[in-house]
């Protein structure tokens, strides 16, 4: 029989593939339901920090923060969200083609780019384009807490701060639902000015110690609060693209599964056949 | 049955409280304030401390919070609490520990990005991924 054994063994390596694919699958659908949860808990409080700084866009506050105010652009910043770990289809090449495309214009204009970049994926990926990475996080896992991310936050804001970038992009996944991921590039600084109009009358708020301390700190979280929405909701992107890639894996196992299969039936009526005509002819011959 | 004003706790993580209160009091950084309904706008950093609200019938709520902001609207007060206890030293310690990590991976000096040979690799790896997709249709 040729080749039986071979082909059996590759039909049974196939399967235990197949079984850690599925696996996989399952893995990711649970946890894409709970990502999901926690992209809806963190909701409240992004809603409500974004009234809060609307409010305050359209008060007439004494002094002007610093990120409220648009300056000449001479270098820009990217904080660019991934995931840590790959099997999930083309999700991180998506961010990455925004990325480069809308640093690609940027540096046709002469300005130079600063990255700070969250999760694994994209530290490699830009280490390798040689970007200048001002700062990184990585493993930042399934449930990462908002705190964890203050550090690559504040490298950010800092730099901007001190006038080193003059404009700062999110970059991260848009979850639209299980089946669609949108690469979603954002401006969170300078801070877009909205325009609302039933607020426009003059008022401004007390301010407790003063105007500039109180405008540090909420507009600190404001970002904050911004990129961690961002990452939550990077992770369910995350864990609905592994979903699909580990299904279609799955689907194609099962495909060469059958194809081995067949193979392997033919072969072994080949070779049943030819023993019979064997030994038939043997028998004739005597 | 008093004036109530609408109030809202949230941390970035989760809601924790929503509704109506006669009174509120929050540890603000220049000591405990108590706001009445239509009380005038303010805007002021909590620090770690006991957010305390007088519901309708004289019932207290307790929550604590590690910090956070006040937003105080006429009729809406806004409690916008923090995850962890946060100070300067600490936040500066978690910026320097980003760029320490950001050091490490550059190993070799930022030069200048290649934008062309970037964008051409992200669209071949796109390109291949189309391919295995195509490929599993064709073959159906």
């Amino acid at each position: 029989m040729a080749g039986g054994k071979e082909i059996r063994t590759k039909i049974e390596s196939v399967k235990n593939t197949q079984k850690i694919t599925s696996a996989m699958e399952m893995v990711a659908a649970s946890k894409m339901r709970k990502a999901k949860d926690r992209m809806d808990a963190a909701r409240p409080y992004a809603e409500k920090m974004r009234s809060v700084v609307g409010h305050l866009a359209n008060a007439h506050p004494e002094y002007k923060h610093p990120f409220m105010i648009e300056r000449e652009v001479k270098r820009v910043g990217y904080i660019v969200v991934s995931s840590d770990r790959g099997l999930c289809g083309g999700l991180n090449i998506n961010v990455f083609k925004a990325v480069i495309a809308s640093m690609k214009e940027w540096d046709d204009k002469g300005v130079d780019v600063d990255v700070c970049t969250i999760g694994k994926k994209a530290a490699s990926f830009f280490a390798r384009l040689n970007s200048n990475i001002i700062g990184k996080l990585d493993d930042y896992g399934d449930a990462p807490r908002a705190h964890e991310l203050i550090g690559s936050v504040k490298v950010m804001l800092d730099a901007y701060y001190e006038g080193k970038i003059d404009r700062l992009y999110l970059v991260f996944n848009d979850f639209v639902n299980t089946m669609t991921q949108q690469a979603h590039i954002e401006q969170i600084l300078p801070l877009p000015a909205e325009d609302d109009e039933s607020l426009k009358h003059h008022w401004d708020y007390i301010y407790e110690p003063d105007a500039k301390n109180v405008l540090d700190e909420l507009l600190m979280r404001y970002v904050e609060s911004l990129v961690y929405q961002s990452v939550v909701e990077n992770i369910a992107c995350e864990m609905s693209a592994r979903m699909i890639a580990m299904k279609s894996a799955t689907d194609n196992a099962g495909d060469i599964i059958d194809e081995l299969q067949l193979i392997y039936n033919k072969a072994r009526q080949a070779a049943i056949t030819q023993e019979i005509s064997e030994i038939v002819s043997g028998a004739a011959a005597v | 049955m008093g004036m109530t004003t609408h109030v809202n706790i949230v941390s970035a993580e989760e809601e924790i409280f929503s509704g109506t209160a006669e009174m509120v009091f929050a540890p603000a950084i220049m000591g405990e304030v108590g706001i009445a309904p239509r009380h005038t706008p303010m805007l002021t950093p909590l620090k770690a401390g006991e957010v305390r609200l007088q519901t309708a019938g004289k019932e207290e709520q307790f929550f604590y919070v590690s910090g956070g902001m006040l937003e105080v609207q006429p009729h809406v007060v806004t409690v916008l609490a923090d995850t962890a206890i946060r100070a300067h030293d600490l936040d500066e310690a978690a910026a320097l520990e980003a760029q320490k990590q950001a050091e490490s991976a550059l190993k070799d000096s930022a030069g200048k990005v290649d934008y062309a040979k970037a964008q051409a690799e992200l669209a071949e790896a796109m390109a291949q991924l189309k391919a295995i997709e195509h490929l599993r249709k064709t073959k159906r």
